[in-house]
């Protein structure tokens, strides 16, 4: 506002404390970049607070020409401001998250980490096509080294299927970004959204961006990257892997795929709920045989990020807005569960299960939190988890009722898997002499999971603040998809039509207009 | 402000007290703290409760908090507040503020009471919530939430391996139920357009006869709608099929089992029903389903708990037999009866249950029946508090005279489904008659393996304990340990079959709700039946639940047979009781002998447990590993990066000088790509 260009600011603060770090030792890097990461949150709360809702779609924009048709150019919309807040959120709790743990080249490492901050927030704000590839691609190169250098003992392996995973989508995703350009004239990605691209090429595009987005979601069965990649990186890459990074591929299908090729969308849903279904089920069932926490917690991982693909192709309001939310707390919730994890990893150097036990005796603390987050994983009502797998769920039962039903056990399997990891790791006796001689928590350790428990209880509560500066983004995107939604399987039919009559003319009854979509019209036809 | 508020409120204000804040503020205060806020609750719930019995107060809804809003979408935190809500809020108060009271005595021995009350008050909180509820989605809320305490409360003592099952069982368990229950209120949101109770209870009758498209199939919309939240209420309700975690659940401390497992939670399914009455009305299939599935629980859970030797276990199958006299209820259409079950039922369960716990605390935590006896003489109070809940539960009284609280609820209820003429009422009528014929036997063996007959306390380890510590204790203040040792062994075998040890009546704190809910046992079928099921019940329902005063009549008009039936089989299964455990105590294990294999199937719980593990437990766990070892590593990494990775290393040999790792690779690639697309822009 008042032609401060903020979204830039926000882009160079941590750019800037990069720079310092790397020149900076040990104790003052932590501090530098534990301020900048501060300054960014601090600016994103005044982004937040500026933000008109209900104002333009696009606020805060600034562009400046570059060269040849390429411009700097940022805006945020509702969608991009959420995934913006969680990030600004995120950052200053990763920096307290290595704090101790990271002793090895500190300098490098935090400068990555707030390379990667610029990175993300550079992929919510950018306008230009190009500009969002570049931050989207290179986002995951400081990553890759964190893992690569930071991780534990089979780093590289992780690393390189990292690699190899996300070159194999961008390459093709970049080959559709060119063709696009070309064909609409611009790289301006607010016209792109509006722009009708011919059906045939649709499919060809999206098939293209989808082998990007599948593999950042990660969508079964392109997962596998995640758990390695989780269980090798430290502490604070997992939060951010799973708190931001994993956010990506659901911003990239609500940002290109669904507004940009709506019948490609439509055409390729039940790919989606496919996989979707496959996710839940599978990995579900997966993460109940773990012996490794941060692999289990991977694993759920890929199971809630199903939740979100089937409400993105839903193609109405509650799923989407429920795939957002879920989005928005997958981010808080794994990355407490992950900080969880390595709270107890710092103490004892192991995220094997069997090795603890019995925490809830000298952990009580430690143990509050993570059962709140635990819930919040299984998505109980009151917290976080609840609000958008209900509306996700919701959204694909007006869709499909047999999607709905199987991503629904969702429920009964995550229960299962996370009950099954607290009563390993916190309830029963102490059996391991170490892990009943550690700590509660400490001052770092509560300043942490403070705001993170009160952000999923708040979500869980009250989510209309975050419902809120999105509702008109997505009221605007369920409009462009409402040509392209394909016909839900529980239409409602109120004629008094012989059961037998209405298993024979199935199709024509639905054609006949006896079918009725909402409960306005419904009660209509019943009086 | 209105009272409501408080009433919801309080309970959870105090657990936070309590629960966070224990180590500030020590620990009698935060017991303090929780106790005085559901007295404080209670004293608040029973004038609202009052009113409408005398018909002075209208429903009423309290908003709170906006909650949900998308698209048309759109929820509210709001305590809603009519008839039924009333009944429950005294049902839930009162036994919970009393257990709160009893809990001072029975875990006065734990380290962690704070802990121990926090959870029961951020019940309560849940429950009041799910009772208040005005649209399903905070029913919901309500039902997630009593279930997470009840969670927490079963593994309570979690140190214990078979505590931590039974919680977590319960809790997937109810999961099941709950995946019936959101679909549920998807579908319902989908045909109606709003998750509003009020709304969907007007709307409900103009959807009758339509249908819906539901996995692939068309049915009739109320039908599925009904059976997918009936599904939720079975889980919640320990109906047949999904009521395994009940007897489990035992596990927790006794007061928990009178509070949840008895008193309230497991009636949120019951309540759930009758508060959605009008809509399953809709669906005679819907009706004709909640009546098997009741008529069917209420047998089979009495046929395991006449072979239970567990106290608690028997009065844990107890619930879940008397719960589904509820659905039958429910099922034939006088949610007016079932909800007066509950409400009477409420009061004399946790009785029992309370009573029992002051069993077990008198008898050094020993929960086995084949080792009570004689205990009349040593804890007569408790007794008498017993005797009070085992004639209300067998439905002691004589027709248009004076009953017991069981004996008007527990008769409506077999009167309703006698009087509804249908098929499936007849199967609930003939089901209940036999179930009201075992829970005479089970209620009466229970008292009578408990409280008399001889001692056979020498041979329970706990009492063994019990008394070898006392006896240690006592000569380690003489000074001659090894002495003391021999003498308490010798104690042990005594032949009066005591082993020397003295129960003791409990305290004060666990009396007081025993003699309180003892006049709730005696009472409250007399003094209240006359408002729920009675002619111009009407007036006091208001709507609230779909009251049929036809139906009370078709009651009023059954043959006097089925009037005295219940009284019949009371006296039956009463009279099999004494003459098995008290005039011939050899008989019990002649009999089960002779019919061996049954007397095996029903011994262990019709093998619901074996079954379930072999279908769902170890196959889940089976499956994970072969999706993970066979399908994530054997295939998908072996034929994608790992494949990939070999393909890699060939062509790297020739490639090698050219690179030099992967991240350099990566951007290369990355800037090969945009110089080709910024070569591409500038050429057109």
């Amino acid at each position: 506002m008042n032609g401060v260009p903020i979204l830039s600011l926000m882009l160079l603060v941590p750019l800037v404390g990069a720079v310092a770090c790397l020149m900076a030792g040990r104790e003052q890097a932590r501090v530098i970049a534990l301020a900048a990461t501060l300054v960014d949150l601090v600016l994103g709360a005044f982004l937040w607070s500026h933000y008109q809702i209900g104002g333009p779609q696009w606020q805060f924009q600034e562009h400046a020409a570059i060269f040849a048709g390429f411009e700097w150019k940022l805006g945020i919309d509702g969608i991009a401001l959420l995934l913006i807040a969680l990030t600004v959120f995120l950052m200053p709790i990763c920096i307290g998250a290595s704090w101790n743990a990271i002793e090895k080249r500190a300098g490098e490492y935090y400068a990555n980490f707030l390379i990667m901050e610029t990175l993300m927030i550079g992929v919510f704000t950018a306008q230009d096509l190009f500009l969002f590839y570049i931050m989207f691609e290179a986002g995951l190169i400081p990553m890759y080294l964190i893992i690569g250098i930071w991780g534990g003992a089979d780093r590289i392996y992780a690393s390189y299927k990292f690699f190899l995973y996300t070159l194999l989508g961008s390459v093709l995703m970049l080959i559709a970004m060119m063709w696009m350009v070309n064909e609409a004239g611009t790289s301006d990605i607010p016209t792109l959204m509006a722009y009708s691209f011919p059906v045939k090429a649709q499919t060809w595009l999206w098939l293209a961006f989808f082998a990007s987005f599948a593999v950042k979601m990660p969508m079964w069965p392109t997962h596998t990257w995640l758990p390695d990649a989780h269980v090798q990186a430290p502490t604070a890459g997992s939060v951010i892997l799973a708190g931001v990074l994993l956010k990506m591929g659901g911003y990239g299908f609500i940002r290109f795929s669904l507004p940009m090729f709506p019948e490609a969308s439509a055409q390729f849903a039940p790919l989606i709920y496919g996989l979707s279904m496959a996710a839940v089920v599978i990995t579900s069932l997966i993460a109940l045989v773990q012996h490794d926490m941060k692999k289990l917690i991977a694993y759920s991982s890929v199971a809630h990020m199903a939740i979100v693909t089937v409400g993105l192709f839903a193609f109405n309001r509650q799923g989407l807005e429920g795939s957002m939310i879920v989005m928005l707390s997958h981010g808080i919730v794994s990355g407490a569960l992950f900080l969880a994890v390595g709270v107890i990893y710092d103490r004892l150097h192991t995220r094997e299960i069997d090795r603890y036990g019995g925490l809830a005796i000298n952990m009580p603390a430690y143990a509050l939190f993570f059962m709140l987050f635990t819930m919040a994983s299984v998505g109980l009502p009151g917290t976080s988890g609840f609000v958008g797998e209900f509306l996700s769920l919701m959204g694909i039962y007006a869709q499909s009722s047999w999607v709905a039903l199987v991503c629904t056990t969702g429920i009964i399997l995550g229960a299962a898997y996370m009950l099954y990891l607290y009563r390993r790791v916190v309830f029963g006796v102490q059996k391991n002499a170490d892990a009943a001689a550690m700590p509660d928590l400490d001052a770092r350790e509560w300043a942490m999971m403070i705001p993170l428990a009160v952000a999923v209880l708040w979500m869980g509560v009250y989510p209309e603040t975050f419902l809120a500066p999105m509702r008109k983004d997505i009221a605007g995107l369920e409009a462009r998809l409402a040509q392209a939604r394909p016909k839900g399987d529980a239409d409602v039919q109120i004629a008094a039509i012989s059961p037998a009559a209405a298993t024979h003319e199935h199709g024509d009854a639905m054609e006949h207009g006896a079918q009725v979509h909402g409960p306005e019209a419904a009660h209509g036809e019943a009086r | 402000m209105h009272p409501i508020q408080l009433i919801v409120f309080l309970p959870l204000l105090a657990a936070l007290v309590a629960g966070l804040g224990a180590r500030l503020i020590g620990k009698v205060p935060a017991k303090l703290v929780t106790t005085g806020a559901l007295f404080a609750s209670c004293a608040l719930s029973w004038p609202i409760f009052l009113s409408f019995l005398s018909g002075s107060a209208e429903a009423s809804v309290v908003p709170v908090l906006q909650w949900v809003r998308s698209g048309n979408l759109d929820f509210q935190w709001a305590l809603r507040v009519d008839t039924l809500t009333a009944i429950m809020l005294v049902v839930i108060t009162s036994v919970s503020a009393l257990v709160h009271l009893y809990s001072w005595g029975y875990m006065d021995e734990d380290p962690d009471q704070p802990r121990f009350f926090a959870y029961l008050s951020l019940f309560t909180f849940a429950m009041l919530m799910l009772v208040t509820a005005d649209n399903l989605v905070q029913m919901f809320f309500g039902w997630e939430g009593v279930g997470l305490a009840s969670y927490l409360l079963i593994g309570f003592w979690f140190r214990k391996p078979s505590a931590n099952a039974a919680a977590m069982k319960a809790f997937v368990v109810n999961r099941v139920g709950d995946l019936g229950f959101m679909l549920g209120i998807f579908g319902t949101f989908l045909v109606f357009g709003t998750v509003s109770i009020p709304a969907i209870l007007a709307a409900a009758p103009g959807m009758a006869g339509s249908t819906i498209g539901f996995l692939g199939h068309r049915f009739d919309t109320m039908t599925v709608l009904c059976i997918l939240l009936f599904i939720g209420a079975m889980g919640k309700s320990a109906q047949l099929g999904l009521h395994t975690w009940l007897p489990d659940a035992m596990e927790g401390p006794t007061p928990v089992s009178a509070l949840i497992h008895a008193a309230t939670m497991v009636t949120a399914g019951v309540f759930m029903v009758c508060r959605l009455s009008p809509v399953f009305q809709t669906s005679e299939t819907a009706m004709t389903v909640v009546t098997y599935v009741g008529a069917a629980t209420c047998f089979f859970a009495a046929t395991i708990g006449t072979t239970q030797w567990d106290i608690k276990r028997v009065i844990a199958y107890s619930t879940c037999s008397q719960l589904g006299y509820m659905f039958v209820a429910a099922g034939v259409g006088a949610p007016g009866a079932a909800m007066f079950h509950l409400f009477t039922h409420a009061f004399f369960k946790a009785l029992l249950f309370l009573g029992a716990g002051s069993v077990i605390h008198a008898m050094h935590h020993e929960q086995d029946m084949r080792f009570y006896g004689g205990l009349r003489k040593h804890i007569p109070l408790t007794f008498w508090a017993m005797m009070m809940g085992t004639l209300a539960i067998t439905g002691v009284g004589i027709v248009d005279v004076f009953g017991f609280a069981g004996f008007y609820s527990k008769d409506s209820i077999l009167e309703a489904a006698y009087a509804s003429g249908t098929s499936a009422g007849h199967f609930g009528f003939w089901c209940g008659i036999t179930a009201a014929l075992m829970t005479s036997f089970y209620s009466w063996r229970l008292m009578f393996l408990t409280f008399w007959g001889k001692p056979r306390w020498d041979q329970s380890e706990h009492i063994q304990h019990a008394v070898h510590d006392a006896h240690g204790h006592d000569d380690h203040a003489h000074g001659h340990d090894d002495h003391g040792h021999d003498h308490g062994h010798g104690h042990g075998h005594s032949h009066d079959g005591t082993a020397g040890y003295h129960p003791h009546e409990s305290p004060l704190p666990m009396l007081l709700p025993l003699a309180l809910l003892s006049v709730g046992a005696v009472l409250a079928g007399y003094v209240f039946h006359h408002a729920f099921i009675s002619e111009g019940g009407g007036e006091f329902w208001k709507s609230s639940v779909a009251f049929s005063e036809h139906l009370i009549h078709a009651m009023h008009g059954v043959p006097e047979w089925v009037k005295w039936a219940p009284f019949g089989v009371m006296i039956t299964g009463l009279a099999v009781a004494y003459i098995a455990y008290i005039a011939n105590p050899g008989l019990p294990a002649v009999f089960s002998g002779a019919i061996g294999p049954l007397y095996r199937f029903v011994l262990n719980k019709w093998y619901f447990d074996e079954l379930y593990n072999a279908l769902f437990v170890k196959p889940a766990m089976a499956l994970g590993r072969v999706f993970w070892k066979q399908g994530d590593i054997g295939i998908i990494d072996r034929f994608g990066p790992n494949g990939a990775a070999a393909l890699v290393a060939r062509s790297s040999r020739i490639a090698v000088r050219l690179q030099s790792g992967y991240l350099n690779s990566y951007a290369l690639v990355m800037l090969v790509g945009l110089v080709g697309a910024v070569s591409w822009v500038i050429a057109k």
